[in-house]
């Protein structure tokens, strides 16, 4: 069974169409790297699958459940974790509150969600805690784990999240997205704008997090990084999966033509 | 030493605009929405506390606690049903459903209760006052005074040292990241409105138990709100409380010269004030 | 491959607008003639309102700034005519002008501090200032303080055009009186829909929608948001200035609470740009015929009529944010007053489709 998949996933902002029926499978244990150039639908995807686009129930399962249709704070509850394009530390919190706030909301059990899995017996929607149910969030991964990951965190626990260095908040946001011990991880660009020499110190906690059962999906416009440390590698281009396969079994050819298109 | 004594009344007065405005400013804090009904909130809640006290005879105090999670609830069914579908990029749509808000709660207000002038009753408390010296002030504004500072405190707590708190400022920064995270903004949104209505009903107690009001008292009261978070710096409780001392000391020196310009007076300090530090006395840099 | 197309903002409907309101204006024009005086005081309530309506929707609906502070202008201009009357013994049509004149005034410094405001921010500041102009009138003895006062007679008989009107129509100086503003109303209302309708098809009506969609952008391409920001708030104020004039010299009666009331003059037009279609030159139109037909449906129940009309604004607001003018557009596609440029014939349209 796979972790998680998509089925002929489309995605849209109004009339401009960006997805056009993407498949991809993520198995448990598995790194999957997912490349393309700008604007072919790569984040776009990640943005399906974490809920903050909506799609069809049925274009996404996670565990052979359909989510697709679920709101972002739901899917994040199940086990989905996203490390966000741009980082996205929120400027009024801590380095600590970043990582905190990342795990505070793990397991689905917030008065919210209390009260809308009632109301859901009535009105036939989603049940937020029964499509939590099965993660507790609980695992490997607390704040002294991570501190014992990336160190430097440590020093600056007290100073606001944006006042570091990119590679500093890059960890940070990693972090973030560990503290509710997910077992799908989502990994949005983060090698872009760092250093090479940042670069592969980050890439360097990807062993650990794998070691602790998380699922990795990276999203790469290095492609060499990418070959480097997937199972698996999934090109777009246009909206559409043109190229699957093991980085040992493609060739830069396949690459090129998957990136630009059979014109080359 | 009447000057002395007259801005002693100003500041405590300030207090009590502070009470109006901090639901207003915790409101924006986080979403950026105005509520051009909040002081006719205010006054929703006095008469709410009005009718608890004369149906079930309780002390004001206890008739508060009593409507207090009314509001609460209120607030928070207001939030998620009405304001949270008029969020977004556009100002419009917050600002004039709030002031359809406003002129429908106003004229709900004056059907329900007719336009007659109310007081809610604290008896012996209404009249008591210690004095220190020559000054005395009344016990009734020194509570009020002291509320609001207890207020401030505590959401400044709620802000800063709770799990609420962080969900609330990681929502006002980036709501979407925020979702990434398992809060649901509009929840979040619901529920700060919510509080903003338990300071709503303190305030309320407030201003029924000190003087009269009526149904058409609303606007005036969010206008000074407005003037006390605006003089303070947007998002600066401390700088809200400062900013409604300056306009009640201002509204009573103007009274103590012409009892006409008592209202006049606190708007041209509020002029003033803008005139001098566009930004309030306290920005916050973002 | 001929490419042959020009820029237009005419449509089918639009001329066939042009043509319809020439033959309303003429038969509003000679409405008099036919009209009992109750019908003129009611066209003279709607054509004020309109006139109102039009200015805070340039505003709010194509300057983005949302004022609820109008009732300053309103008052300021009302007070001003009234001084000039009574103190300055000036003729009563021509201080309608100086009543526009004293709201460009007022308006100069309400800019001045209220363009530090953002937003929300801004909405308050305007009623703070329109407060301010209250309390200030109020004291002013001269013209009866926070009592009020009327207009004297002896200055109402004296105008010119009453006493023809009254010879004319054969009716008494008070019906005169009501058919000499109604006329201003007729030619203030009409003036103030082609000179917006100019406005927005000129060029500085294409920067005023670029501030409104986008400052920042508008900014880039060398708008001056800032300017045209001051432009719109000063006209806005002048206009609801002369309409303020005119509405309190067919009262012939004021007080600072009537005259600065933010329910009458701010409360009120806003419903009827909200539910008429904000950012059209039609809405405001429609908004005035519904808040009319409202008002004389319900207007004896009080306050039950305004929570309706709260209600009304705020369902409108949510469900239907482009108004009853916008579903009506959506639906057929008509435009009245077109201010968006479209390219006709040529390679362009083609490909569109």
């Amino acid at each position: 069974m796979a972790l998680l998949e998509t089925d002929g996933l489309t995605a849209r902002y109004g009339d401009f169409q960006a997805l056009f029926g993407v498949d991809i499978t993520l198995n448990e244990g598995e790194t999957v790297a997912i490349i393309g150039a700008n604007g072919a639908g790569k984040t776009t995807l990640m943005r399906s699958i974490t809920g903050v686009l909506r799609n069809e129930a049925r274009q996404i399962r996670h565990k052979d459940v359909e989510i697709g249709h679920l709101p972002a704070d739901t899917i994040m509850k199940r086990g989905i974790a996203m490390v966000p394009e741009g980082r996205k530390l929120f400027p009024s919190l801590t380095v600590e509150e970043n990582l905190i706030i990342g795990g505070q909301h793990k397991g689905g059990r917030d008065l919210g969600d209390r009260i809308d899995s009632v109301l859901s017996r009535f009105t036939g929607g989603p049940d937020p805690m029964a499509l939590a149910a099965g993660h507790d969030g609980m695992g490997h991964w607390t704040l002294e784990t991570i501190y014992a990951l990336f160190p430097i965190l440590r020093e600056r626990r007290m100073t606001p999240g944006t006042a570091l260095s990119g590679g500093q908040q890059q960890m940070v946001a990693i972090g973030r997205a560990l503290m509710s011990n997910p077992d799908v991880l989502l990994c949005d660009e983060i090698s872009l704008g760092l250093a090479p020499v940042v670069i592969r110190d980050i890439y360097a906690a990807l062993p650990k997090i794998r070691e602790s059962g998380a699922s990795v999906i990276v999203v790469e416009q290095d492609i060499s990084q990418a070959l480097a440390v997937a199972d698996r590698v999934y090109c777009m281009m246009e909206g559409r999966i043109t190229l699957e396969g093991r980085p040992d079994a493609i060739s830069r050819d396949d690459i090129h033509a998957a990136y630009f298109g059979d014109a080359a | 030493m009447i000057w002395l004594d007259t801005i002693l009344q100003g500041v405590l007065l300030g207090g009590l605009y502070a009470l109006f405005a901090a639901g207003l400013s915790l409101v924006f804090g986080i979403m950026r929405l105005v509520n051009l009904a909040h002081g006719d909130l205010i006054v929703f809640g006095a008469y709410m506390i009005l009718i608890v006290v004369s149906v079930l005879g309780l002390h004001p105090f206890l008739a508060a606690l009593v409507a207090a999670p009314v509001m609460f609830v209120f607030g928070w069914v207001l939030q998620k049903a009405v304001l949270n579908r008029t969020l977004g990029d556009d100002i419009l749509p917050p600002l004039l459903v709030t002031f359809g808000l406003s002129i429908v709660l106003q004229n709900g207000l004056l059907e329900g209760f007719s336009a007659d002038s109310q007081r809610i009753s604290m008896g012996a408390l209404e009249t008591a006052s210690v004095s220190v010296g020559p000054i005395s002030a009344g016990v009734l504004p020194l509570m009020t005074f002291a509320s609001a500072i207890l207020v401030i405190v505590a959401l400044n707590q709620l802000f800063y040292r709770t799990a609420i708190g962080r969900a609330f400022r990681a929502t006002s920064d980036d709501p979407v990241t925020a979702s990434l995270m398992g809060i649901r903004p509009d929840r979040v949104f619901a529920t700060a409105t919510a509080i903003a209505m338990l300071v709503v009903t303190i305030a309320a107690l407030y201003l029924g138990t000190r003087a009269n009001f009526d149904p058409n008292v609303g606007p005036a009261r969010l206008i000074y709100a407005f003037e006390a978070v605006i003089i303070g710096g947007l998002g600066s409780l401390w700088g809200t409380l400062a900013g409604g001392i300056i306009i009640g000391v201002a509204q009573t020196l103007g009274a103590a010269i012409n009892p006409e310009w008592q209202i006049l007076a606190g708007h041209v300090a509020f002029l003033l004030v803008l005139l001098i530090r566009p930004r309030g006395l306290f920005p916050r840099g973002h | 491959m001929a490419m042959t197309y020009s820029v237009t903002t005419r449509t089918g409907a639009s001329s066939i607008a042009m043509i319809a309101s020439l033959i309303l204006v003429v038969v509003l024009v000679a409405a008099p003639a036919f009209a009992s005086r109750g019908l003129i005081q009611d066209l003279f309530f709607i054509l004020t309102m309109l006139t109102l309506a039009q200015f805070w929707n340039l505003l709010a609906g194509y300057g983005g700034l949302v004022s609820v502070g109008q009732q300053a202008f309103v008052g300021i201009g009302a007070y001003a005519l009234y001084g000039a009357v009574i103190l300055g013994g000036a003729d009563p049509v021509l201080s309608i002008l100086l009543a526009g004149l004293a709201a460009l005034v007022l308006a100069v410094p309400t800019a001045y501090f209220a363009f530090r405001l953002q937003g929300a921010y801004f909405a308050i500041g305007t009623w703070v200032i329109a407060e301010v102009a209250r309390l200030s009138v109020a004291q002013w003895q001269a013209v009866g303080g926070g009592t009020g006062t009327s207009l004297p007679r002896s200055a109402l008989r004296e105008i010119g055009a009453v006493n023809w009107i009254e010879t004319a129509f054969d009716v008494r100086a008070s019906a005169a009186r009501d058919i000499l503003t109604y006329w201003l109303a007729l030619i203030l209302a009409v003036a103030t829909i082609a000179g917006i309708y100019w406005l927005l098809r000129s060029k500085a009506g294409l920067a005023l929608a670029a501030v409104r969609d986008n400052t920042e952008a508008a900014r880039s391409v060398g708008v001056d948001a800032g300017r045209m920001k001051w432009v719109v708030f000063l006209t806005s104020a002048f206009g609801t200035g002369l309409a303020g004039g005119l509405i309190y010299l067919q009262k012939a009666r004021i007080s600072p609470d009537a005259a600065f009331s933010v329910t009458d003059w701010t409360a009120y037009v806003i419903f009827i740009v909200v539910i008429g279609g904000i950012g059209t030159i039609e809405g405001p139109i429609l908004g005035v015929l519904v808040f009319f037909a409202l008002q004389s449906l319900l207007a004896d129940y009080g306050s039950w009529y305004l929570m309706v009309l709260g209600l009304i604004g705020i369902a409108v607001m949510l469900f239907a944010p482009r108004g009853l003018w916008g579903l009506i557009s959506e639906r057929t596609g008509i435009q009245l007053f077109p201010v968006r440029r479209r390219l006709v014939g040529g390679a362009l349209t083609q490909e569109e489709t």
